[in-house]
């Protein structure tokens, strides 16, 4: 560990001397995960094809037309047929631009490969690091320099994460990238990522702020209350983050600037893996080493990992529709061929025999030499080079790569097809399907939806459970028995045939060849996820309950109460001066203000951290002291009302015990004359409309109130003045209250 | 040769990469690096020009190939081969001349004339401007300046490009030499008036810009700044309109060097110009590339000034470097030999536009919901098309002004036949056959 140390310091005197370094990058063309599966098992992701380009390509142009000199590319599964692309694309040969290789086939992790990478001492200075199924246009000098500057001020601001706004929407994450929400809380004006939390981590979606994070503010510090629900606390940290303007609701590009400390950090945590789950979560939690992690928004740019095959579906769309530029079909910015757009977004490669009454429609690639037969309707898809498509053939939605032979009548929605593919006549492929390569699909054969075609058996120990995707990691990389019966199956034609006779009674209808992989453990309601199909309507409903459950404030289980839907009358009569949307905020406000004092009383929380939440609620919504103290009144009688009783003496002193515990809330909270007037007003609101109950004890309330301090003597007083001049219905408890409000001006008078 | 084709490759890059911008930019880098290909091109004994216009035609075709959009890389590329062609020619005639004159004066010796110092003088030059003659139509200026006559002049050679090399000459390596200097020569001259050819064009701006005249512009054009700055010089005082020239905004560039220099400057919408319009005295833009028949590919936005310039029945006037102009041509693959033609701008054959990134429209982020592939059908309701050209049809322009002074748009194929050989009007052609 010493030496280590010592190591990591004379790094960085390294990287002073070399300040003036060429811009370098690493290039993790693995994703150490398992998304891909079965296409992954014979041939790595990064060389799958997007519209028609491997993803690498576009990885690389990238960086090279963003002035990095120098990438390492880090490859570990399938490392052979990377290399061996890199030889013949001419990356090689490109000016100004060094593709180095470092090759690895122990690696099961990010942190391994950037353990080896360090090993290797070829990062002399701040350097890129991306995924090697980036797309982006981005432009780094604006984010290096930043990053460079922030150094200069800070050293430990060891790296700068690009990230992009998103709508706050929960769903889009979901329908766009496949992947869960992710929070990350970041302070506006340093730009420092404060926290960092996955979703799909927490299974009711809470967040946790980290102590550090607490510590910056002592008074909230008091909250970390470990008894506190996770749902509490969830509410809690979005109140935070709306108070201090910290934004949250960003997409993370998965693309960052690291100092050289990055990598000597990882070499002394030997246990980070991921880069994200570990490595960044361990930075903001260590407050030891106090390493900062900054972010660089990027507005009008792209940048987007392709993480699953729903992320693959959308930015393969995001790519025709020219987000991109210029990485799109018709910039020649790889070895790519010539491909011209047309109208509506429709691009073709040379020499496409198109029968003059095939239908091409919008949003279509259509790559070189295929050739398209009578009466085939094609929408928004990607076809690759030298497909064979018969007549009548219907194609959706769908991703077909190389060669593929697709006969007469065939109808193929939402699905990727890849390589050498045979899908025989009248075949039906239905949404989310993903035929790995050379699979042949039996004539009339229906391949029901989000199912895994593949030559290779499903692995039997196959575990795919995210959450433990690095527990077994090593599958990452094939396991043997697997390779070795691709190699042979792939070199053999033998062995081949041998297998094809196998498949003659197989799974896939007359003349198929291949094994449908059974859903994995999430089961199939999972699947829809991360397939390439659009989610269906029911789906996407349910989701969208889902997750505005867990965003819901009301747990309507949990509580006898109603929510306070009947209140709402009342209080917008009251202030209905207001504007309409001030209306909907204190709907909100009061709402959220009874749902955490009943959640406080439930939990039996203390006081002072009630008045502190209350407060943080009370500024987020920019409401009055006045607005708070009627928001919790209500509830506060509520729960009195709540508890058993029969006779107004013992709702009385249910009131009594309730009032004797939250005292002090109002005390804090109702300072001012004419908050406590705010809260009679209430109360007197609540006697006439919703809890009827209180109306025979409303003096003897008031009198408590007045005891414990809640309600001073001079708000009591001009409440009353006030309703002099009001209509007589409105003075009814003015007159209950009467003896009392006189014995109050005596002693006013006495006391003069 | 490897530094020519390292030289070649990063500008193909450049290309491909969109990363030159700008066409005075681009025919300039062109140019250059064609300069630099005809000096490190060795040479054959027999048919140098030939051998000369292989290499710049190979590498003319990559360069097209790697951006089609930017028309001036091909125009520089024409003119290139035209300018070989021409210096061969007429060091072949002048060679030929020679001989004859030899020949000539070989059978005279016995009269011994006095004047003989005088004839072979003109005799060269004569021929050689007729042999220059027979590989183009005569040329509009030619008539105008009264050259001599001709016809009389017996063909000397098989007119075309590529035999002209086989000549008879006797000092082959001094010609040679004398061919690769001229054709770098006459290069050097091209990229001097192209980076030039602000300057004349802005020298004729005091002949169409008057006092207290209001001119407008749409977006940014460094020839349109030379232009209006130099009428400014000349103690013109008048009024700018600049139309904004959305979504790049180039127009607020514009703008802003015009105030810097002290011009009367207002700044509008390009949605404002309609309204504008009446208010102005003539309409002067810039051009992406002029074709053939006299129509401007030109920023977008431009077809709706000059529309409303003609409704409005104000001058609309084009300032275009002489690189600018190329030749429109019905795609190789239908079209059996080169021809002039009105472009149709909507041909897919011919489709000279670029599509950008919508991202210069909207930002992605604030549209990501609008842009969900996830839900529903699988294709989102919003598409964003972001053109970066326009057609300007030849009938909405009044006048082109370019380097070699005011042009009738039904001039400009005139000018091509001044430019251009007719042999290289399809560089790409083999190209696409033999692809």
């Amino acid at each position: 560990m010493g030496a280590q140390k010592k190591g990591s310091s004379r790094v960085s005197e390294d990287a002073e001397e070399l300040a003036r370094n060429p811009l370098q990058a690493i290039l993790l063309a693995d994703s150490f995960t398992t998304k891909f599966r079965p296409i992954t098992l014979e041939r790595p992701k990064v060389l799958l094809p997007l519209v028609n380009v491997p993803m690498i390509d576009y990885t690389l142009a990238w960086l090279e037309s963003a002035g990095v000199e120098e990438v390492f590319i880090f490859c570990c599964a399938h490392s052979r047929q990377v290399m061996d692309y890199l030889e013949s694309s001419g990356w090689h040969k490109q000016p100004n631009f060094t593709v180095a290789m470092i090759e690895s086939n122990n690696s099961i992790s990010a942190g391994d490969a950037l353990r080896l990478i360090y090993e290797r001492n070829v990062i002399h200075g701040d350097f890129v690091l991306v995924s090697g199924d980036t797309v982006s246009n981005m432009s780094l000098t604006h984010a290096v320099k930043e990053h460079k500057e922030r150094r200069k001020k800070d050293n430990n601001a060891v790296m700068t994460m690009v990230i992009k706004k998103s709508k706050p929407s929960p769903v889009i994450h979901q329908s766009r990238l496949g992947t869960d929400e992710l929070f990350m809380a970041i302070d506006p004006d340093t730009k420092q990522l404060l926290c960092y939390e996955e979703r799909g981590e927490h299974p009711r979606g809470a967040i946790s702020l980290e102590n550090s994070l607490l510590a910056d503010n002592p008074s909230i510090s008091l909250h970390n209350d470990k008894q506190a629900s996770s749902f509490y606390m969830l509410r809690f940290s979005f109140l935070y983050m709306q108070i201090y303007g910290i934004s949250i609701f960003n997409i993370d590009c998965y693309i960052d600037i690291c100092s050289q400390e990055v990598l000597s950090l990882f070499t002394d945590n030997f246990d980070y893996q991921h880069l994200r789950r570990h490595f960044v979560k361990g930075l903001l939690v260590d407050d030891i080493m106090g390493y900062k992690i900054f972010t660089h928004e990027i507005h009008s740019s792209y940048a987007a990992r392709i993480d699953n095959y729903r992320s693959y579906d959308t930015i393969s769309k995001d790519i025709i529709q020219r987000w991109t530029y210029p990485f799109v079909p018709d910039v020649r910015f790889s070895a790519n061929c010539t491909t011209k757009l047309e109208r509506e977004g429709m691009y073709k490669a040379p020499e496409i025999q198109q029968s003059r009454s095939a239908h091409i429609g919008p949003f279509t690639v259509i790559g070189k030499g295929t050739r398209i037969g009578d009466d085939s309707r094609i929408t928004h898809s990607v076809i690759g080079e030298g497909c064979t498509i018969g007549s009548n053939v219907s194609i959706v939605g769908s991703y077909i790569w190389n060669n593929v032979t697709i006969e007469d009548g065939c109808e193929l929605r939402h699905a990727i097809v890849c390589d050498g593919v045979i899908i025989k006549a009248a075949a039906t492929l239905e949404p989310g399907v993903v035929l790995s390569f050379k699979v042949v699909i039996g004539r009339g054969f229906v391949v029901p939806a989000y199912s895994k075609v593949s030559l290779f058996q499903q692995p039997t120990a196959q575990d795919s459970d995210e959450e433990l995707e690095y527990a077994d990691s090593s599958s990452g990389t094939i396991d043997p028995s697997i390779a070795d019966a691709g190699n042979k199956l792939n070199g053999d034609i033998v062995s081949e045939s041998s297998q094809m006779q196998d498949w003659s009674t197989s799974q896939l209808g007359p003349g198929g060849a291949g094994f449908i992989w059974s859903a994995c453990d999430g089961g199939c309601e999972e699947e829809w996820r991360h397939s390439v199909a659009p989610i269906p309507t029911d789906q996407l409903a349910k989701a969208l309950l889902a997750i505005e459950e867990d965003l819901e404030i009301v747990k309507v289980s949990d509580s006898a109460l109603t929510p306070s839907g009947e209140l709402e009358p009342g209080s917008d009569d009251d202030d209905s001066d207001n504007m309409d949307d001030s209306n909907v905020d204190t709907v909100d406000f009061e709402k959220e203000a009874e749902a955490t004092f009943l959640r406080a009383a439930q939990d039996n929380i203390a006081v002072d951290d009630l008045i502190l939440e209350m407060n943080s609620l009370r500024l987020s919504y920019n409401k009055s002291a006045g607005d708070c103290t009627g928001a919790l009144f209500y509830p506060m009688m509520k729960l009195a009302l709540e508890s058993p009783h029969n006779t107004a003496v013992e709702l009385q002193k249910n009131v009594a015990s309730v009032v004797s515990k939250w005292h002090k809330l109002f005390e804090v909270l109702a300072k001012e004359v004419d908050d406590q007037i705010e809260l009679i007003m209430k109360f007197e609101e609540m006697c006439l409309e919703s809890t009827k109950e209180f109306a025979p004890i409303f003096s003897q309330i008031l009198y408590l109130l007045y005891e414990r301090e809640i309600i001073g003597e001079e708000a009591i007083l001009r409440w009353d003045d006030e309703r002099k001049d009001a209509d007589e219905s409105d003075r009814v408890f003015v007159k209950q209250s009467e003896k009392f409000i006189q014995w109050l001006r005596e002693a006013d008078e006495e006391e003069d | 040769m490897p530094d020519v084709q390292a030289l070649v490759n990063e500008f193909l890059n450049k290309l491909k990469k969109r990363k030159i911008e700008g066409s005075q930019a681009t025919a300039k880098q062109t140019a250059e690096l064609l300069r630099s290909v005809i000096s490190q091109q060795r040479v054959p004994r027999t048919n140098q020009a030939g051998a000369l216009i292989d290499a710049v035609r190979a590498i003319g075709e990559q360069l097209i190939v790697a951006n089609p959009i930017e028309l001036a890389v091909g125009n520089i590329v024409r003119r290139v081969l035209h300018i070989i062609r021409e210096e061969d020619l007429s060091l072949t005639t002048a060679a030929v001349a020679e001989l004859n004159l030899s020949t000539v004066s070989d059978d005279d010796d016995d009269g011994g004339g006095g004047d003989q110092d005088d004839r072979p003088v003109l005799s060269a030059a004569a021929v050689a401007a007729a042999a220059r003659n027979t590989l183009r139509p005569p040329s509009l200026q030619m008539l105008l300046e009264g050259a001599p006559d001709f016809v009389a002049v017996p063909r000397s050679s098989s007119s075309g490009g590529d035999s002209e090399g086989k000549s008879k000459s006797m000092d082959r390596n001094s010609r040679t030499r004398k061919l690769k200097h001229d054709i770098i020569e006459a290069v050097n001259e091209l990229i001097q008036d192209i980076t030039t050819c602000h300057e004349l064009i802005a020298e004729q701006a005091v002949e169409h810009i008057h006092q207290n005249e209001v001119i407008l512009t749409l977006g940014s054009s460094k020839t349109v700044l030379e232009f209006l700055c130099a009428a400014k010089e000349k103690k013109r005082s008048f009024r700018v309109f600049v139309a904004e020239g959305a979504p790049r905004y180039q127009g607020h560039l514009l703008a802003k060097e015009l105030v810097a220099r002290g011009l009367q400057t207002t700044l509008i919408t390009d949605s404002a110009v309609f309204a504008m319009i009446s208010r102005v005295n003539m309409v002067i833009v810039g051009s992406h590339a002029v074709m053939a028949n006299g129509g401007v590919i030109a920023p977008v936005g431009m077809n709706m000034v000059a529309l409303a310039a003609q409704k409005h029945a104000v001058p609309f006037v084009v300032l275009a470097g002489s690189h600018k102009v190329i030749l429109v041509y019905i795609g190789a693959s239908t079209c059996r030999g080169p021809m002039l033609c009105p472009l149709y701008p909507h041909n897919p054959e011919v489709l000279l536009n670029e599509l950008r990134s919508p991202s210069e429209l909207l930002d992605f982020g604030e549209f990501s919901d609008c842009l969900d592939f996830g839900s529903g059908d699988g294709s989102p309701l919003l598409h964003v098309v972001n053109p970066t050209f326009d057609y300007v049809p030849p009938k909405a322009v009044s006048l082109f002004i370019t380097d070699t002074g005011g042009h009738n748009p039904s001039y400009m194929y005139r000018l091509i036949a001044d430019y251009y050989s007719a042999d290289d009007l399809v560089v790409q052609r083999r190209h696409a056959a033999g692809n």
